[in-house]
């Protein structure tokens, strides 16, 4: 399982994971979206050896998964754990993925661009997922000219990337300001200064369970450490705003909350078929009761997991057979029964 | 037949959506068909097409390049209207070839047009040169024209020596 499900890391209580990806393309080679599969193939291998070329304890670390040989519940699986993009996914002619066991590095081949180094660590570790990233980026610079230029930066197929080609995020767990309706004004603040803010499953999916997914937008003419070190800073700010409402939560409405928290985790240790939705918001309160100290019980990586083991991919992973709809509800309930 | 949403005018448009194999009809009338439409706005909108969006209005420079419809980029045939319509360029030298046009739409996006952060390790030296050869280039150009020859001798040795080094590299 991945790193981010596994472990935790700093500011626990109200960061999930941290994100740092990086596009680059290669020079002279046309972009994915009108590559040859002959093309795509020489981008793929021109990539897996130069990683292998730059570190021999890749060789052993770094496994190449194709999409055309990963059935569809695998790829769906790779999205919930936020190792691939749902694009890349659907790219199932040339799509490729380089990934190291620990799961916390993946690089995608042939997504938008042919190369997206991605870093993916628990907890608020923005600094460090830069610089794993900014390693294996200077290790594949040594095989591999890039499209590079000296006025635009790294030329990317999409304008909205062009220059550092860095997109950092941050997943973060914001029940309280949600509960007490702050959360408009934080949202609101993070557009303003150019953070963009969405659901955990990426563009255009809601903030399921209270999880809200911050990045920044402007990557060009500006440095990677100000990028990286603005969205650090916004974070802690909304960190604490988020510790301050929980504080409030428990000082005014203790017994309220108690309820709620506790209510939750009996629907959830005992309710015999649940849809994901529903139970993604009984984890939200749940993880809320964990951080507070309300139950002792469940630690917050279990918690934490179950975030992403109840979704479909998940759950047709862990079952080894296809479910429908209803099959899933029954199934998840059964597997969150046995977690908790 | 009325329209489902008002029951008040006529149902004229008629949609099938067809969402995880169950199939459902609606009956609209025009007017909450268009109410609809905003509703569904967000599913048609992509960030590919919103920068097509971008493109299309004009800026004010005077003297802006106008791209046929058919121009290509000679590396990889895509045209411009091609990239109106999908967002995405073909290859980097599309940057080179569209860049009339994009440097407008490069500084909406992003307020800005010159990179300021990292550059390649092994490659970003020779990026550096050129820039310089570039620049010393325009200053031989202006010596010559001024006829100051000698100032334009130190230009030719300087620039050969640093072409030599990129060449080395």
């Amino acid at each position: 399982m991945a790193g981010w499900l596994k472990e935790t890391g700093p500011q626990s209580d109200i960061v999930i994971s941290s994100r740092v990806r990086i596009a680059r393309n290669i020079e002279g080679i046309p972009f994915p979206h009108g590559l040859s599969e002959a093309l795509a193939k020489e981008v793929t291998e021109k990539v897996h050896k130069g990683i292998l070329a730059g570190n021999t304890s890749f060789n052993e670390d770094f496994q190449l998964i194709s999409m055309r040989e990963t059935d569809e519940v695998d790829r769906l699986n790779y999205v919930e754990k936020h190792l691939i993009s749902p694009d890349l996914a659907k790219n199932i002619a040339t799509g490729n993925m380089l990934v190291n066991q620990e799961e916390t590095i993946s690089i995608m081949i042939n997504e938008e661009d042919h190369i997206r180094i991605q870093c993916l660590l628990p907890g608020l570790q923005l600094q460090e997922g830069w610089d794993i990233a900014d390693k294996i980026d200077d290790l594949l610079e040594e095989k591999v000219t890039y499209a590079f230029d000296e006025e635009l930066g790294y030329l990317t197929a999409c304008p909205t990337n062009l220059g550092t080609g860095i997109r950092s995020s941050v997943m973060l767990h914001l029940p309280a300001l949600s509960l007490t309706g702050f959360i408009q004004a934080v949202l609101r603040a993070a557009g303003q200064i150019g953070l963009a803010v969405r659901g955990i499953y990426g563009e255009g999916t809601e903030f399921i369970g209270n999880l809200y997914q911050i990045s920044n937008q402007v990557t060009l003419g500006i440095t990677e450490k100000e990028i990286i070190g603005n969205l650090h800073d916004v974070t802690m700010q909304i960190v604490e705003k988020e510790r301050g409402a929980r504080k409030n939560l428990v000082d005014a409405k203790k017994i309220e909350l108690e309820d709620r928290v506790f209510r939750s985790f009996g629907i959830l240790k005992n309710a015999r078929k649940i849809a994901a939705n529903e139970a993604m918001q009984l984890i939200s309160d749940v993880k809320l009761g964990v951080n507070l100290g309300l139950i002792q019980e469940a630690p917050l990586e279990k918690v934490n997991s179950l975030i992403t083991m109840i979704q479909p991919g998940y759950l047709q992973k862990y079952y080894e057979r296809p479910l429908n709809i209803a099959e899933r509800d029954i199934k998840r309930a059964e597997l969150i029964r046995s977690i908790l | 037949m009325f329209c489902e949403e008002c029951n008040e005018k006529k149902a004229t448009i008629h949609m099938t959506k067809i969402i995880q194999g169950k199939k459902e009809e609606i009956h609209l009338c025009e007017d909450c068909a268009k109410v609809k439409d905003t509703a569904n706005f967000e599913n048609s909108f992509s960030i590919h097409n919103f920068l097509a969006g971008l493109l299309d209005v004009n800026t004010d420079h005077q003297f802006s390049t106008q791209y046929s419809e058919t121009y290509q980029c000679p590396q990889c045939n895509t045209t411009y209207d091609r990239f109106r319509q999908k967002g995405r360029l073909g290859c980097n030298q599309c940057y080179e070839s569209f860049k009339e046009r994009l440097g407008p739409l490069v500084r909406k996006i992003h307020g800005n047009i010159r990179h300021t952060g990292k550059a390649p390790k092994r490659t970003g030296g020779i990026i550096r040169l050129k820039r310089e050869v570039h620049q010393l280039k325009q200053q031989l150009i202006e010596a010559v024209h001024q006829q100051a020859f000698e100032k334009a001798a130190e230009l030719r040795d300087q620039i050969n020596e640093l072409e030599n080094r990129i060449e080395e590299m």
